[in-house]
């Protein structure tokens, strides 16, 4: 089973692409995700790889020329972060309108202004509309993994939707970590070449990209809307198939010592390892906390949550983004599929780790003391706390 | 109507428009192995409105800025299946996507030498908006967002020149085009998809609405065009100007004032005689360029 | 009614025949078959493929598809019949019947 390496996130994002036997690999470089399109190119260069290497003049020209080759029938993955996938954007909603499985690693990055390098999930959870499956990783296996995952879902004919796995800028992407790379002739019977639909063919030409009136836009998204509630059965086939054929197992949300919780963090990402020990922490000092990690964000794994809220007091979501105006992405879905439930958790919101900024147990014990507060109180005031807020910096600050 | 067409009748393009001649004659030269990407604009609009499509060919619209992006990933991934011998790959795009706000991917595609064949049909303005100025209008003209008023008498400023700087690229083959000029606008599209590499053409595309004409003039607009010296028709292999051919020069170059006289966007300066004054000398001077 | 496709791909290519634009004329052209040469400029720029073109070998003139013609006047503009002062016009524009 496999070979152990020592490797970054981004290189086992690569090695997913190369093992996955992608057809085309459009990009553009950005930091943290660079290492892909250098890592393809090596392969390339040294004829490891047979692919196209097509290296646009910006990202927007990628993701287009991702949806060109993906029309034309090819496996097509990239990667990019931050303001790259902003960039991307218009093409992402247009990747998935035409129903094209194009996978893409995405380097968890903070967005601009001010510029900024490091983690946090702002550039995804701005795309959670753009119709696009969203994985996130905790470690480089995951990246892997869910990579490999990523293909034979959005390939699905039931599915049919493009991809994009997060993985933490630098905690992962930069980051060495010993990574089990499975063999090829084991990601070749895991997963089977991309048999499209439709493609762009001269002895069968059809026409891409259509210009849809309000007669038949709005059946075009319930297509997509179908597409992914159907794709939370398809997922949980891949993760078993995948768990059968490598031994590892994925979920949509994996829980730890929730069962008799009282306070239940939730986490994307690479900090979810973190929230385990502050749980372990915290039930030493006689706190009953829990975790539970959010793999799938997209189709959101509304009955795994629904489950995970009757066993606590209180939801505590940690979300390395923020929707100005209202709170964390992460916490209005979650309220939102909590909403019709006769018996809820209270929910807090903990805006933490932007850009970069290190989430620590000191953060956990403060985020546990606020939720501690709010059973006692058995009402919640406001929901949203920033974590870890230098309020010395800020006006009228202490 | 011929059966072989590979752009049929029924599409909602406006009666007259120059654009959907030239796709017809374009297709007649590339025939039925191609794959046309092609940018949002009229062109897209006015053939695909689900569930008709005037296409008999593969073709594929994804965004307004991207047909050269597109094109170029369809081309690599042919490529990669092993399909792409035999086939044309084209990209079709209006001024507004290749001039203005798809001229990036043109350039990338263009620099990375892509085997593609990329048409910009040019109307000189934002047509499928609503006539709305670009970098391709020519000065003077009036259009929705440089109108000809009390104090500014429509466009300010030149029109790119596009395909000099397309040929800048040094690529295979760059030509100019009209429609009143069938044999030299196919011969083209046949160099351009011959050559190795990429190849641009540019092809006048009158547009009755934008230009406010009678729709019966799209050909003799073009002609007008050519005969005045505001539209050369020329054809260069590489980079280098000084092997630029001209490939159909006017006996005699009519005044301009007289290509102006057809046309409601330039009406109003047909009360200004220093303006055309001062466009026929840029015009003379440009035509001296060319050596005629 | 046909069930929407994967996508909004169109599966049919040429489907816009299904569509005539015939009704958008306010003018149509009216060809006089005898005084037709052949010339086949009519077909050559007719911006919407409503013309099916000459046999200058069998003699056969153009006929115009009023299903698809829109109207536009090319063809009268281009007709070389029409252009030669010395040859009697081969096509004509005539207000459109109501």
């Amino acid at each position: 089973m496999g070979v152990k390496q020592v490797v970054k996130g981004n290189f086992a994002t690569a090695v997913a692409a190369k093992l996955a036997r992608v057809d085309v690999v459009p990009a553009y470089p950005i930091t943290p995700s660079t290492l892909f399109p250098e890592q393809i190119s090596q392969y390339v260069a040294n004829g490891e790889m047979d692919a196209e290497l097509l290296l646009t003049e910006s990202e927007h020209s990628a993701m287009s020329a991702a949806i060109g080759a993906s029309a034309s029938g090819a496996r097509v993955a990239t990667s990019t972060a931050s303001q790259g996938l902003k960039l991307m954007s218009e093409m992402l909603f247009i990747a998935s309108g035409m129903r094209l499985p194009i996978v893409v690693a995405v380097g968890n990055r903070a967005l601009s202004a001010p510029i900024n390098i490091w983690c946090d999930h702002s550039d995804t959870m701005a795309e959670r509309d753009s119709g696009w499956m969203q994985f996130y990783a905790e470690s480089n296996q995951a990246a892997l993994d869910l990579m490999l995952m990523a293909f034979k879902i959005a390939e699905d004919h039931r599915v049919l939707l493009p991809a994009m796995v997060g993985l933490d800028a630098f905690v992962l992407t930069h980051t060495m970590e010993g990574v089990d790379v499975p063999l090829q002739e084991e990601v070749d019977d895991f997963l089977p070449p991309y048999k499209p639909v439709y493609t762009l063919n001269v002895n069968n030409p059809m026409t891409f990209g259509s210009f849809g009136t309000p007669a038949h836009y709005m059946e075009f998204k319930y297509q997509q809307w179908e597409a992914m509630k159907s794709a939370r059965k398809v997922i949980d086939e891949v993760f078993a198939d995948f768990e059968r054929k490598f031994g590892r197992k994925y979920e949509k949300v994996s829980e730890y010592r929730t069962d008799d919780a009282e306070i239940i963090f939730i986490t994307m990402g690479s900090v979810s390892g973190t929230a385990r020990a502050a749980v372990d922490r915290l039930r030493e000092r006689g706190i009953k906390a829990g975790a539970a990690k959010i793999v799938v964000f997209r189709p959101f794994p509304l009955e795994r949550i629904k489950d995970i809220a009757k066993k606590a007091e209180v939801l505590a979501v940690l979300d390395r983004a923020v929707s100005f105006g209202i709170s964390g992405p992460v916490f209005t879905d979650i309220a939102g599929a909590l909403t019709n439930e006769e018996e809820k958790p209270m929910l807090l919101d903990f805006i933490i780790g932007l850009g970069g900024r290190d989430i620590t147990f000191r953060d956990f014990f403060e985020m546990a003391e606020i939720a501690k507060k709010t059973m006692k109180a058995g009402k919640v005031d406001d929901p949203v706390h920033w974590i870890n807020l230098r309020k010395e910096l800020l006006e009228g600050g202490a | 109507m011929a059966s072989d067409e590979l752009f049929v009748s029924g599409h909602r393009g406006c009666a007259g428009c120059g654009m959907a001649t030239a796709v017809r004659m374009v297709l007649q030269e590339a025939g039925p192995n191609t794959i046309v990407a092609n940018a949002t604009g009229c062109l897209e609009v006015m053939t695909t409105g689900y569930p008709e499509t005037a296409w008999k060919i593969p073709w594929i619209h994804a965004a307004f800025e991207n047909a050269a992006a597109v094109a170029s990933g369809v081309d690599v991934a042919l490529k990669k299946l092993g399909k792409r011998e035999g086939v044309n790959v084209l990209a079709f795009a209006g001024d507004g996507g290749t001039f203005d706000i798809g001229f990036q991917a043109l350039s990338g595609m263009l620099e990375r030498g892509h085997n593609i064949t990329y048409v910009v049909f040019d109307n000189e303005a934002y047509m499928n908006t609503g006539i709305q100025r670009c970098s391709s209008t020519p000065p003077y003209a009036s259009t929705t967002t440089s109108p000809a008023g009390r104090v500014i008498p429509g466009k300010q400023g030149k029109k790119k020149p596009i395909s000099k700087i397309v040929a800048a690229h040094d690529i295979a083959y760059t030509a100019t085009a009209t429609i009143a000029h069938p044999k030299d606008l196919k011969t083209k599209i046949k160099k351009a998809l011959e050559s190795e590499g990429p190849s641009f053409v540019q092809i006048f595309s009158p547009c009755p609405t934008g230009w406010r004409f009678p729709s019966e003039l799209s050909v003799k607009l073009s002609k007008m065009a050519v005969d005045t010296g505001i539209f050369v028709l020329w054809e260069l292999e590489g980079g280098n100007f000084d092997n630029i051919r001209i490939t159909y020069k006017p006996k005699e170059r009519k005044p301009v004032e007289e290509y102006f006289k057809l046309q409601g966007r330039f009406r109003h300066l047909l009360k200004m005689p220093e303006k055309i004054a001062e466009i026929q000398r840029e015009v003379d001077e440009k035509c001296a360029e060319f050596g005629f | 009614m046909d069930k929407i496709t994967l996508g909004a791909v169109n599966t049919e290519p040429g489907s816009s025949l299904n569509y005539k634009t015939g009704s958008w004329r306010t003018m149509k052209p009216v060809l006089t078959p005898e005084n037709c040469i052949f010339c086949n400029m009519c077909w050559e720029f007719c911006p919407d493929s409503a013309i099916e073109p000459a046999d200058p070998k069998s003699k056969k003139p153009i006929r115009i598809d009023y299903d698809y013609c829109k109207g536009c006047g090319i063809c009268v503009e281009e007709c070389l019949a029409n252009k030669n002062a010395n040859l009697p016009n081969a096509l004509e524009m005539v207000p459109e019947e109501k």
